[in-house]
């Protein structure tokens, strides 16, 4: 095995080039596992830890998104996201703090979710449920990529990137309105979720954003559940009067999102469980930022 | 390959590490600080945790050449030579924390972390600061206490160990 050690972001990009099969190491906190368990053996790995932009984060206009975006470098730790963004990015700051533990939290990042890509990972939910013109930023020798975040989940385990291509940062605009993440587990800390869901709320393009984690082979969108709930709020004008979106509604809301999930029977629950845990996490999430909006609305008035 | 880099303030070097070896290896059994202790090798139990440029992280989950030049802090290097133990592992000795041990130093460094950064934690506070440390024999309550009576004592007398 090699070791390559780039310095730069440019030396990374070339090293990824010329050794396609290295495996990226930034946190560690899913590599090292593979490694200290004899799972992987890569030709090669690729530490970016010396590669000082990819834990900066920056705020900006991006051609291809409307409105203010943070620009998080693919290795800010999920401790940062946290303490940095809850007010920018809320729902993947509220994912980030239900990582593993502190010490976890302390190395691991998004863009070492995204390289993962497992479908359960807790970062995915919230950057689905952030909107469709999330994108990934992958760069390669050849240039730069952006990926919508709906097309870069392909399978269990597996993304979109080209195999000379690094992820450099994900592109995410500042949320409009409330966001929530749940998940589910035995305990607080520590756990890889048995099922999650991700909700925003996007008051100035009438939108519901959602993301179901842990409940299907690869993260995904709830989207007939996102229809349904957008056109209740604009059919009832709910988005102008503040009025509460009612049980019925809510509890469709819910088994829509648990009819897009296709979870499987594993050690970490049954798929009735996952369904039916997903269902109840929507409607409560749903509640919470649907409460949250309304607040804002009527303090604002 | 070879490694160097600084742990608690000396500059030490490793000679044939593997690429896939994680900081863990190389302190407990290249560099003679077995203090960490081995025991989930996954990130689950936290007593690994040392001090990376400051933020207490597994070192089981950090790869050797990772720490090339940078700053590694183990509990061997939270007690002073001069004054003794620090307020922490004074407090873990007293408060009786300390059954199997396997799993004290990682919770030590990580207690040391949280009073550094939060002087008055309540009890949730703890917690979550050492919920990524497993303990299988006290049950935690004495760990609790050592915690607090670690914070009593920092309020006291200044602070942790720097």
């Amino acid at each position: 095995m090699e070791f390559l050690r780039p310095a730069t972001w440019d030396e990374a990009l070339a090293a990824k080039a010329e050794h396609p099969s290295a495996l990226p190491i930034a946190g560690g906190t899913d590599v090292m596992v593979e490694l200290n368990f004899d799972r992987r053996r890569p030709s090669a790995l690729l530490d970016l830890n010396r590669v000082g932009e990819l834990t900066k984060w920056e705020s900006g206009r991006f051609e291809g998104q409307e409105g203010e975006v943070i620009r998080l470098g693919a290795a800010v730790p999920y401790a940062r996201i946290t303490r940095e963004l809850s007010a920018q990015l809320p729902g993947l700051a509220l994912a980030a703090d239900t990582v593993g533990s502190p010490q976890i939290r302390n190395r691991g990042s998004v863009g070492g979710n995204l390289g993962a890509a497992s479908p359960a990972g807790d970062a995915h939910p919230a950057l689905l449920a952030a909107g469709r013109d999330v994108l990934v930023e992958a760069q390669s020798v050849r240039g730069t990529r952006l990926i919508p975040i709906d097309a870069f989940y392909v399978g269990v385990k597996r993304h979109s990137l080209e195999a000379d291509e690094l992820i450099r940062a994900v592109r995410i605009p500042v949320a409009d309105g409330p966001q929530q993440f749940s998940k589910i587990g035995t305990r607080n800390a520590m756990v890889i979720a048995v099922c999650a869901f991700a909700v925003a709320l996007h008051p100035k393009n009438g939108t519901v954003g959602t993301g179901i984690g842990s409940a299907a082979p690869t993260p995904r969108r709830a989207a007939e559940a996102e229809e349904f709930i957008a056109g209740e709020l604009a059919e009832r004008g709910l988005w102008q009067s503040g009025a509460l979106i009612g049980p019925a509604a809510t509890r469709r809301f819910g088994e829509l999102v648990a009819a897009a999930a296709s979870p499987i029977d594993d050690v970490r629950g049954t798929a009735a469980y996952r369904r039916h845990a997903l269902a109840v996490m929507a409607r409560r999430t749903l509640t919470w930022t649907w409460d949250a909006y309304t607040h804002s609305l009527r303090s604002a008035a | 390959m070879r490694v160097t880099f600084t742990a608690n303030g000396r500059r030490v070097e490793a000679d044939d590490v593997w690429e896939g070896e994680s900081l863990l290896f190389v302190l407990r059994e290249r560099l003679g600080l077995p203090g960490s202790k081995n025991a989930c090798e996954q990130g689950e139990c936290g007593s690994c945790t040392v001090y990376l440029d400051g933020e207490p992280v597994c070192s089981c989950l950090v790869a050797a050449g990772q720490v090339q030049g940078r700053e590694v802090r183990t509990v061997e290097g939270l007690a002073d030579p001069e004054t003794g133990l620090d307020v922490v592992q004074q407090a873990f000795v007293d408060a009786g924390a300390v059954q199997c041990g396997f799993c004290t130093p990682g919770l030590v460094v990580q207690s040391h972390d949280l009073l550094r950064r939060n002087p008055r934690p309540s009890d949730n506070d703890i917690r979550e600061a050492l919920s990524g440390n497993l303990c299988r024999c006290t049950g935690y309550e004495m760990i609790m206490d050592a915690v607090r009576l670690a914070a009593a004592r920092a309020g006291a007398s200044g602070e942790v160990s720097r």
